[in-house]
């Protein structure tokens, strides 16, 4: 089974940004990166798919070339070869773009199966895995949180407004992975030392202008500053009297 | 005037309340709304939809038993219509739908928008970056904006007029189909629609202890739990429940933290909250920061108090 895992590199989840002085940029001054989230879901369940049915699993990402880093840790973990589309403007391409690079190396690589994280959690677009599947004219599944998938067809459940969603889809397909559908691994120090002697290739693209441009880039503003309203149960009172007569929840 | 296409979802007959958002948030910038409705029951739903800002509405009852047949149906009708803008909730399956009827359309997508203006053809949009820690103001020059619009935010138009509905087939060309929806265990309102949250963390000590947080969610009525993801990673409760960056982000009028230290990674998924009380025995908790009412003590006490 040929398996692509599609990642990005992210600002850690901890960061408190800041705004670069042209106001419509992240300031980089201070970012570290990590593989998003749910990108490691993906790379997990696709090493799960390798090891049940045998094949080859790829992560590919669109960004700089320092994204090896991140794709080491993938191929650390079980994946066996990295890609980097090479897009040094990553940081300005939107999910549209993304999709239409990352889809057209898809499309050259005899792949049954293509997984991606829910979400990337940098822009929170929730959209590359069906944009790309779109693109392709494969099946795709969001938010799936199990998977049953043998090569041709296969089975995957989602959680939506409505319940428990079990779809059934054929192959080739783009499922894009939730929470709770693998555990990702940790990378043992065997696992590290095999990565080092992994491929990983650079290929060059250039992908379409963004159909967004950034006007504006700024911290929300701050809530106002609330008040402790007491101690224990006896403040209970005071609480529910502040949620009525203040704030007007109740 | 360009045409708004909106997709309106409902249950067994009824709009859901975020798409009646999302259709006032077209309406709040054009007069030519057309609503899209799928499903079985979806003309009962139609007929109301003039009322809440639709200037027509398209029904397709044989749509919906598929993700990517749906999406071809949606596109065809914003094709169909000349829509120059589509728009639905940012709900499970608006985010399913929405970027694969982008894609369709040439279009990149707008996720989880806070903002909508337009002027003429050509829209700026607000939304969230990094889950919210930034606000991101961006001017689309897609072929057709789409864009997905977060709950709770845009208002409902009551006082619109009649709409036609009209009725159009779907596709059978598709490779994905649902199969089966059953019912989720547990609570009936998801954390991410309920007017009030109740979130329980790693202090309320072990999983049997959420009982307090369940009887107060059932004394408020219209409550849901949440939880912080270090109780969702225990296993005390299920993914669905988890508040947060990598969980759901919800936005309800009242969020009630219950033993939960507040780490950024939280904060992010609820912070858009209209009031935020914390309860922590910790005077020092982050969440006090952010916390509109906070209650300093033992949760043990406090909650059964407050139920
Ligand atoms: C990549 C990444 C993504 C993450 N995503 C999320 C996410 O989506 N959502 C999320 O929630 N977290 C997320 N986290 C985890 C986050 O950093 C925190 O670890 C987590 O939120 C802590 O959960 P907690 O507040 O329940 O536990 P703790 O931080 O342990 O806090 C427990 C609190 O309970 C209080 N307490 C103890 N006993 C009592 C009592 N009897 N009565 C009252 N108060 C009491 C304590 O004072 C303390 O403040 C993420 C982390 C990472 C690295
Ligand atoms: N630049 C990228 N390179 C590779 N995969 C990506 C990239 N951007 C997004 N993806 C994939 O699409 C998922 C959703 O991203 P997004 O639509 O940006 O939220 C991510 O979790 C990745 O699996």
């Amino acid at each position: 089974m040929n398996i692509i895992a599609c990642v990005k590199r992210v600002p850690t989840t901890d960061i408190q940004p800041k705004v670069a002085a042209d106001g419509t940029s992240l300031d980089p001054a201070g970012v570290k990166y990590m593989l998003s989230f749910y990108d490691d879901i993906a790379v997990e369940q696709g090493v799960q798919l390798k090891e049940a049915h045998g094949g080859e699993v790829t992560v590919l990402t669109l960004g700089p070339a320092d994204s090896a880093k991140e794709l080491r840790e993938c191929l650390a973990k079980g994946a066996d070869k990295a890609v980097i589309l090479k897009d040094d403007a990553w940081t300005s391409r939107d999910a549209f773009a993304t999709a239409q690079a990352l889809s057209s190396a898809i499309g050259g690589m005899d792949a049954q199966i293509v997984l991606c994280g829910r979400v990337a959690t940098d822009r929170d677009n929730a959209a590359v895995g069906p944009m790309v599947a779109t693109l392709l004219g494969w099946s795709c599944v969001t938010d799936v949180i199990e998977l049953k998938f043998d090569g041709t067809k296969g089975t995957a459940k989602r959680e939506s407004e409505a319940g428990i969603e079990t779809l059934e889809f054929t192959a080739p397909a783009v499922i894009t992975c939730q929470k709770g559908l693998a555990e990702p691994r940790y990378a043992g120090l065997k696992g590290i030392m095999a990565a080092k002697k992994k491929p990983v290739d650079e290929v060059d693209v250039s992908p379409a202008a963004p159909q967004a441009t950034v006007k504006q880039l700024e911290l929300p503003p701050a809530r106002p500053a609330g008040r402790i309203v007491g101690e224990g149960a006896a403040a209970v009172d005071a609480l529910v009297d502040a949620l009525r007569n203040e704030a007007k929840v109740l | 005037m360009s045409t708004i296409i909106v997709h309106v979802e409902h249950t067994g007959g009824t709009a859901r309340r975020a798409s009646l958002e999302a259709l006032g948030a077209a309406r709040s910038v054009s007069d030519s709304v057309v609503a899209v409705i799928a499903g079985e029951g979806c003309e009962a739903a139609g007929a109301t939809l003039g009322k809440h800002g639709a200037s027509k509405v398209v029904a397709l009852p044989a749509a919906g038993k598929s993700p990517d047949g749906l999406a071809k149906d949606v596109a065809k009708v914003v094709g169909d219509e000349g829509g120059k803008a589509f728009l639905c909730a940012a709900t499970a399956q608006g985010r399913d739908l929405a970027p694969r009827v982008a894609a369709l359309l040439g279009s990149t997508l707008f996720s989880d928008c806070t903002g909508l203006t337009a002027a003429g053809d050509s829209y700026t949009i607000q939304r969230p970056w990094l889950a919210g820690k930034l606000t991101a103001t961006l001017e689309s020059s897609a072929p057709v904006l789409c864009a997905t619009l977060r709950r709770n935010t845009f208002g409902v138009v009551e006082d619109g007029g009649d709409a036609q509905v009209i009725t159009a087939d779907a596709t059978t060309d598709f490779t994905t189909f649902i199969k089966e929806i059953s019912a989720k265990s547990g609570a009936a309102l998801d954390v991410s629609e309920a007017p009030v949250v109740i979130s329980g963390g790693r202090g309320l000590g072990e999983p049997e202890n959420f009982k307090i947080l369940e009887d107060l969610a059932a004394a408020f009525g219209n409550a849901a739990v949440g939880a912080s993801r270090a109780v969702v990673d225990a296993g005390w409760r299920p993914h669905g429940e988890q508040v947060g960056q990598t969980g759901k982000t919800v936005s309800p009028q009242l969020y009630i933290a219950v033993g939960i230290s507040g780490a950024i990674q939280h904060v992010a998924g609820m912070k858009t909250s209209k009031v935020i009380v914390a309860i922590n025995k910790d005077a020092d908790a982050p969440i006090f920061k952010l916390a509109d009412y906070g209650l300093v003590g033992d949760a043990f006490e406090i909650v059964p108090a407050l139920t």
